[in-house]
């Protein structure tokens, strides 16, 4: 029975999200694309910091591996500044995956070796690589100045700009706004699922037996070098395609010029605050955090526009991103003082009281 | 040569700044066993607060003032936030300071605007002639007053009731506790020195000498770059968190002239790698060992 009302639940979620395009203007799908983007980012972190308990604050140098994989891969092949491959978007989407992946892994002998908050610093230094990759390698990521222009995303030759086949859907034109949209919930969707099935499967469960306890799991025949390579190449995965739908995003690969910025420490602080306040290791949490997170600087622009909030400018102002940082910075406190288990332990309770859990069922993932 | 020399003295001042920064992380965690990731915000606090009460104070109150309010911050934070969350793992408590750093930094940087004020009156941008070398006072000042303070930490922590009590809760907390020692104390005194030494240490970063810019966001990622030094010498050890503090120090200074600036962010880092894939735990650190 439980189990029939959240499946209901869901399927009511994405027809909802399905709809969204039909009703909302361009300005406010754009924000909620932007929110994907961090849901999508937020399912890989969570799954090696909460599931595989590896504290990880490289996120943002795999989003900048993933954004630079996809716009090399796509990128026109005769501009002498710049190299570009010329393939086709899809694959180029596909390819800044793999990429991202293959670049944790090749991290892995030292994610390996190093536990706890080691790793976390050592993983800090990859946002630094990442910072003077962008400063330095111009032929890749156009420079900090000036960045470069991704290929315009299509998918089998259908263009998901303004251009091509003109759709109509109960009076409402299908045009960028609303196809980003559309393909932003496939690739979100798409990761979710994985992620879900990953996290109750054997792997999921290598994971946590490794989180738990590193020498028990090995001594059950788990291995640990194995999962924690994993689990990093995975996250790494979820981080590059975020990072490719950033880039589509902003319409820009743009490389930071300071370790703050779009993929600066303070993004990988973002992401961690997502998967704090959702509730380490919950997947479902990772995206309620990626709507706090990443969704209220976009809300509040959108509102105050409307209200005439954050008039000011200049020194001392108040903006929407200042705001939301004050927000999620006393969430994680909040958190963590009242409910370790984030947002998803509180959910998880309402849940229950409704439900009633049949005994015997197995709980959902810590 | 000169310009080796005189890069080691300058990386050497730098690095004594970084080590006072190594230090504070590595007397929280020996207290404590959690990280402080708000270590950047207490020294973007203290050089606040000198900003604001340099004009009623001149320069030496305000910097008295500056390095004790990032010392109270530190206090506060531990007071209001860590002592009532005992039941947490010292992992997301680690994540709680997180929180801490997004909202004072966030607070502070906005308040200073496009205003990026330069701290250490006493000692920037006077360089001098030394046997044909040009050498900053900033970064001899540093390494003095780093000297001068790490030693005195040393003798505390050696010989004082204080330092007692603080080994004491390294080694083990509730026999520790059972001793009489009151650990509550103790946590918050190692919060309170640790921002204390914080304090100091941005008098020295937010001069035109160390990082050429003024108060501002830059001064808390170099506050950052303390941590590679933490780490890399090994996150409960105080001789590590100098020692390390050095190294960055010197790696940074030399990589800028040999290799190119902006490289000389990501070499420190690169150094911190190297070291850990040979020593997990730092150079000085000790080993951690699992039971089952």
């Amino acid at each position: 029975m439980a189990k029939l009302v959240r499946g209901a639940a869901w399927l009511v979620l994405l027809v909802v999200l399905l709809a969204l395009p039909l009703y909302l203007d361009a300005a406010w799908l754009k924000a909620g694309q932007y929110m994907m983007i961090g849901g999508v980012g937020a399912i890989g972190l969570t799954l090696v910091v909460g599931q595989a308990g590896q504290l990880s604050l490289a996120h943002a140098f795999f989003l900048l591996a993933g954004g630079t994989a996809y716009t090399v891969l796509s990128g026109p092949t005769g501009d002498d500044r710049v190299v570009g491959f010329g393939l086709d978007p899809g694959l180029s989407l596909l390819g800044a995956v793999v990429v991202s992946a293959l670049l944790g892994l090749a991290f892995a002998p030292v994610a390996g070796r190093l536990r706890g908050i080691y790793l976390g610093v050592a993983s800090l230094a990859l946002v630094f690589l990442g910072l003077y990759f962008g400063q330095s390698a111009e032929e890749l990521t156009g420079g900090t100045s000036t960045g470069r222009a991704p290929a315009p995303f299509s998918l089998f030759g259908f263009p998901f700009t303004n251009d091509g086949p003109q759709i109509t859907l109960l009076g409402v034109p299908i045009q960028q706004a609303e196809r980003t949209w559309y393909l932003f919930l496939l690739l979100t969707v798409l990761a979710f699922v994985i992620a879900r099935g990953a996290v109750r499967g054997r792997v999921g469960r290598s994971w946590r037996a490794v989180r738990d306890n590193e020498a028990a799991a090995a001594v059950m025949g788990v291995s640990v070098l194995r999962a924690k390579a994993g689990a990093f190449a995975v996250s790494s995965a979820y981080g590059g395609l975020a990072g490719a739908m950033t880039v589509l995003w902003f319409d820009i690969l743009k490389p930071d010029e300071s370790e703050f910025g779009t993929y600066g420490i303070n993004v990988s602080i973002a992401y961690l605050a997502m998967v704090i306040i959702g509730g380490l290791g919950s997947v479902p949490g990772a995206l309620v955090g990626a709507l706090i997170v990443n969704g209220l600087p976009q809300v509040l622009a959108l509102y105050s526009a409307d209200l005439g909030w954050f008039s000011g400018t200049g020194d001392g102002a108040l903006t929407p991103i200042l705001v939301s940082s004050f927000v999620y910075g006393a969430a994680i406190i909040l958190v963590v003082l009242f409910e370790p288990g984030g947002l998803a332990a509180i959910g998880r309770r309402i849940t229950q009281k409704r439900l009633r859990r049949q005994p015997g069922q197995p709980a959902e993932e810590p | 040569m000169n310009t080796f020399l005189q890069l080691t003295v300058n990386g050497l001042g730098k690095g004594a700044v970084f080590a006072l920064l190594a230090l504070g992380f590595v007397i929280i965690f020996k207290a404590t066993e959690v990280v402080n990731f708000a270590h950047g915000s207490l020294v973007l606090f203290g050089g606040y607060l000198v900003v604001v009460t340099r004009d009623a104070l001149g320069w030496v109150g305000a910097s008295l003032a500056g390095i004790v309010s990032a010392g109270l911050l530190g206090l506060v934070v531990e007071r209001l936030l860590l002592s009532r969350s005992r039941h947490a793992d010292a992992n997301s408590l680690a994540l709680l300071t997180i929180g801490v750093d997004v909202i004072v930094t966030e607070e502070i940087v906005r308040r200073l605007g496009v205003t990026l004020p330069f701290l250490g009156g006493a000692w920037d941008a006077k360089p001098f002639q030394l046997g044909g070398i040009t050498l900053f006072r900033t970064h001899l000042v540093a390494l003095g007053v780093a000297a001068v303070l790490i030693t005195a930490f040393w003798l505390a922590f050696k010989y004082s009731n204080w330092g007692v009590a603080m080994r004491a809760q390294a080694e083990n907390r509730e026999a520790a506790a059972l001793m009489g020692i009151r650990s509550s104390r103790v946590t918050a005194t190692a919060w309170l020195v640790a921002g204390l030494l914080a304090g100091v240490a941005v008098l020295f970063i937010a001069t035109q000498d160390f990082s050429g810019a003024g108060l501002s966001r830059g001064t808390h990622s170099i506050a950052l770059a303390a941590f590679p030094a933490a780490i890399l010498g090994g996150l409960d050890s105080t001789a590590g968190a100098v020692v390390g503090g050095l190294v960055v120090g010197l790696v940074e200074a030399l990589s800028a002239q040999y290799v190119s600036f902006d490289f000389s962010k990501s070499a420190v880092f690169l150094v911190m790698l190297v070291v850990l894939v040979v020593r997990p735990s730092g150079l000085f650190g000790t080993r951690e060992r699992t039971r089952v």
